[in-house]
């Protein structure tokens, strides 16, 4: 029987010869990083290679996008579970879909500490007040996932004693199913996660080259208008740097606008954060 | 365990605590109102409502096929127990049978549903009181059977497949060799769970000896289920007024002795076994035959044979568009769900659409002995007994 | 289930008991009903419990209409040893919908009573504390009437958009 064994130090980037340092991509055999780290702590790097070392291991960004790197691999969602949804959710806590792997694991009971609100399950009319209530508690930046087709829409029930969460809180994800199956809730969970890192995509619009084609729901003016690219182009773009459930400084959400009637929303908030909002909502609607 | 307030008087003062709705150890969106001394419990009064759907009332607005859905809805952790209520009670009305296949496979899938809402029970209560592992290791099982019901209906939970005549559909290939599989590891499981918590002192001493109540007083509160046979009576639907050939299978009935939180907890942990062994009962003995009864009126024809009976396209079409209308009349059907007595009762006027329905849910009445079980005694104790007592708030709001 | 002469015998003493309190027996599917008046509910009750229907295993309420009397409550009592149910119906009037409680003999009768008295708006008296128990406290009207409206958001399609609610922002 034959065996064929490859020599340890075997792959390298360009197949062959040793990498001389100071040229070329990155050496990722084991033995060649152990060496230039070695001339690094001894002080020996010089001129280009200690360029090209620190290009290497040292990653330059913006601020932003680092904050918001790092808020998107730490949510810290709150424990609350409404109905049958709730029980999903506490499956992907659960070993098959594992929300560990993100680093969600995290399930925070006081909202003051946490930062993402898994709206799961049916929210009656005698918890929508408590549900803002702990929404309002929440710090910011804050995100809401509305976990199931109740509380997006009605859900299987259409009727006098449920509220649809979009009415009372602003909801960044919506996971459609009756409930959503655990990976449904996961992948909503990822999209929220590349919509706070700035990496979202609008989903088919983006594959189909169909940007721009968005009816966007406006209060007032009458019938459909779409969004011409004034606001369109990939929203990732527009909005990378900020989370898009914080609002910014004031959230118009918290204020006294809840006497304002649902429908004149597009009034108040289309003059605010303009193209921010706009894109927001394009992105909501390619996202999840 | 009660403590005496010795050395206090009358001059103590009571704190009024409001627990919840929002709260980690509460199962579901359960508001109580503590009045406490102390660390001690004096009362206790559930505030509830918060998740009310009016599913009672969006279910007079369906014709009876529409309604298992959205009836399904109402206790979330034992769905098959809710569809099978409301079917048991149509299906009185209609004086319809069910062939024996079909009643199998509902036994089949209604003791699975037993399991998976005891393993649901069992995780999060012992992720209550502290013992966090046995969460993952509940869920884990729980997967399988979670699989078990997407291989039989195509969706985990709230799967429709009881049906008003039968089951929708017959089981896959592969099903049964699966459900062997899953019943020769399930008892080894349960097993551990047993060794895992059993003989841990700090959970002993949380469960032994508290919050215990008589089977008397359980009696006129109109409480059954897991909770009754805890202090001592045996009533069990399943053995008592049997449905669904449950009389065909042989199984015990676990019964309890103090009547406290230990042996609410013991009761249902030895159901785990019973229920398996139910199973096993039926797959070995599963009839052949139609999965759904043979009544056009009242079960859609087979698909192919549309393309060559005109009978069946008209029956098709009328189950479809209008449903299948019900004699007038009033029934109450009860059933042993994982909580207690579910019992549906149904109104029809002779339409399609059901007149009235209304589930009595187990929780419902069950939470009503909250109060007396947890008067004097602490506030972990308190969150014990919750556990214990099982409340599924989608049940008690409906 | 009483079969329909044990029905009948119950019935019969229960008006030699207590009469102008039954009104009517009924035997359908196997399953026995009782009509009584509402005033005479609890005799009635109690009568049952002496004959071995010890257990309330559920109290619930029904809205008739068109036909009058509206409002039904259903109390359906369970005999554990013989494993026997009969039903015993109570219908009252819109206009004066009281019926006695049954709290203080059985105490499990606490919340299904507070959920009649929300859904269906039939006033027990003698309840010690008779509140909405399902939906919010100041919430006017009584939901499972039929005739309260089913309410709800209306399903959004492209021509009806701007009816819709709109999004909290």
């Amino acid at each position: 029987m034959e065996v064929n064994r490859e020599p340890l130090a075997g792959q390298r980037l360009t197949g062959g010869a040793p990498l001389p340092f100071g040229s070329g991509p990155a050496p990722i055999d084991f033995r060649s990083r152990q060496l230039l780290a070695r001339d690094m702590l001894r002080g020996e790097l010089e001129g280009e290679a200690l360029d090209r070392y620190v290009e290497q291991s040292v990653m330059t960004t913006t601020l932003d996008r680092a904050v918001a790197w790092a808020r998107g691999n730490s949510f810290f969602p709150l424990t609350f579970g409404l109905a049958c949804c709730a029980i999903e959710m506490m499956t992907i806590v659960a070993a098959r879909v594992d929300i560990a792997r993100f680093g969600f694991e995290a399930f925070r009971a006081s909202p003051r500490q946490a930062d993402l609100l898994i709206l799961s399950g049916r929210v009656s009319m005698k918890m929508a007040p408590v549900v803002r209530r702990i929404y309002d508690q929440m710090l910011e930046p804050k995100f809401a996932i509305s976990m199931g087709a109740c509380c997006s829409s009605m859900g299987v029930f259409n009727n006098y004693a449920l509220v649809p969460s979009d009415k009372f809180m602003p909801i960044d994800v919506h996971v459609p199913g009756c409930p959503p199956r655990p990976e449904a809730l996961a992948h909503g969970i990822l999209r929220l996660r590349e919509k706070v890192q700035g990496t979202s995509k609008d989903g088919w619009r983006e594959r189909y080259d169909a940007i721009g084609t968005e009816e966007v729901l406006r209060a007032g003016a009458g019938g459909i208008s779409s969004d011409s690219h004034g606001a369109g182009g990939p929203s990732s773009g527009s909005h990378d740097a900020t989370p898009p459930g914080s609002h910014g400084a004031t959230p118009p959400g918290s204020q006294e606008t809840g006497g304002t009637p649902p429908g004149s929303h597009g009034a108040t908030t289309s003059g605010s954060d303009g193209a921010a909002q706009n894109g927001r909502k394009q992105g909501d609607r390619g996202g999840a | 365990m009660s403590a005496e307030p010795a050395g206090y008087g009358p001059t103590h003062e009571l704190l009024t605590l409001n627990i919840g709705p929002h709260h980690p150890a509460t199962h579901g969106v359960l508001r109580l109102i503590a009045t406490l001394e102390g660390e001690v419990v004096r009362d206790i009064k559930p505030i509830i409502g918060y998740v009310h759907t009016g599913i009672e009332k969006t279910a007079e607005d369906k014709s009876y096929w529409k309604v298992i859905p959205v009836v399904e809805r109402m206790d979330y952790l034992s769905y098959y127990f809710n569809a099978m209520a409301f079917c048991g009670a149509v299906e009185t009305l209609l004086e319809l049978e069910v062939p024996p296949r079909a009643q199998y496979l509902r036994v089949i899938h209604l003791e699975l549903n037993r399991i998976m809402s005891h393993l649901v029970w069992l995780g999060t209560s012992a992720l209550d009181l502290g013992a966090m592992s046995m969460f993952w290791y509940c869920f884990r099982e729980r997967e399988q059977i979670l699989d078990l019901f997407e291989m039989s209906s195509g969706q985990r939970m709230h799967t429709r497949y009881i049906q008003v005549g039968g089951v929708i559909e017959d089981i896959p290939r592969g099903f049964a060799n699966r459900l062997e599989k899953f019943l020769n590891v399930m008892p080894t499981r349960a097993d551990q769970y047993a060794d895992l918590l059993e003989k841990n002192e700090i959970l002993l001493a949380r469960l032994r000896g508290t919050c215990p109540l008589d089977e008397q007083t359980l009696l006129s509160l109109g409480v059954t289920g897991p909770l009754l046979r805890a202090a001592g009576n045996p009533w069990d639907l399943r053995k008592a007024a049997p449905y669904s050939s449950y009389d065909h299978f042989d199984f015990k009935i676990p019964v309890g002795t103090v009547g406290d939180n230990y042996d609410r907890f013991r009761v249902r942990h030895a159901e785990l076994y019973e229920s398996t062994k139910i199973i096993r009962q039926a797959l070995d003995g599963l009839p052949e035959g139609p999965y759904i009864t043979t009544d056009r009126k009242v079960a859609l024809p087979p698909r192919h044979e549309l393309a060559t009976s005109m009978e069946a396209l008209i029956h098709h079409f009328k189950l479809v568009t209008e449903g299948f209308r019900v004699p007038a009349g009033e029934v109450y059907y009860p059933i042993e769900s994982p909580r207690g007595e579910l019992g549906c009762f149904v109104r029809s006027d002779g339409s399609a659409k059901p007149a009235r329905v209304h589930m009595r849910d187990p929780s419902f009445v069950n939470l009503q002995a909250t109060a007396p079980m947890v008067r004097d005694s602490y506030i972990a104790d308190l969150i014990a007994t919750l556990a214990m007592i099982d409340p599924v708030l989608g049940g008690v709001d409906r | 289930m009483p079969d329909a002469t044990g029905l009948e015998l119950i019935a019969q003493e229960l008006r030699d008991t207590d009469p102008g309190s039954v009104i009517g027996t009924l035997m359908f599917r196997g399953q026995a009903t009782i009509e009584v008046d509402p005033a005479h509910v609890r005799t009635a009750l109690k009568h049952l419990g002496g004959k071995g229907y010890t257990f309330l295993a559920s109290l619930h309420g029904c809205d008739y209409y068109p036909d009058e009397p509206r409002l039904g409550v259903h109390y359906v009592m369970l005999d554990m040893k013989e494993v026997d149910r009969v039903t015993v119906k109570a219908r009252v009037r819109v206009a004066e919908p009281r019926i006695p409680s049954v709290v203080d003999m059985f105490p499990g009768a606490d919340y299904p009573e507070r959920e009649a008295y929300d859904m269906f708006g039939v006033e027990f008296e003698g309840h010690p504390d008779l509140r909405r128990i399902l939906m919010p406290e100041d919430y006017e009207g009584f939901p499972q009437r039929r005739d309260f409206p089913l309410g709800g958001e209306p399903v959004l399609f492209t021509y009806n958009e701007e009816q819709s609610y709109g999004r909290y922002q």
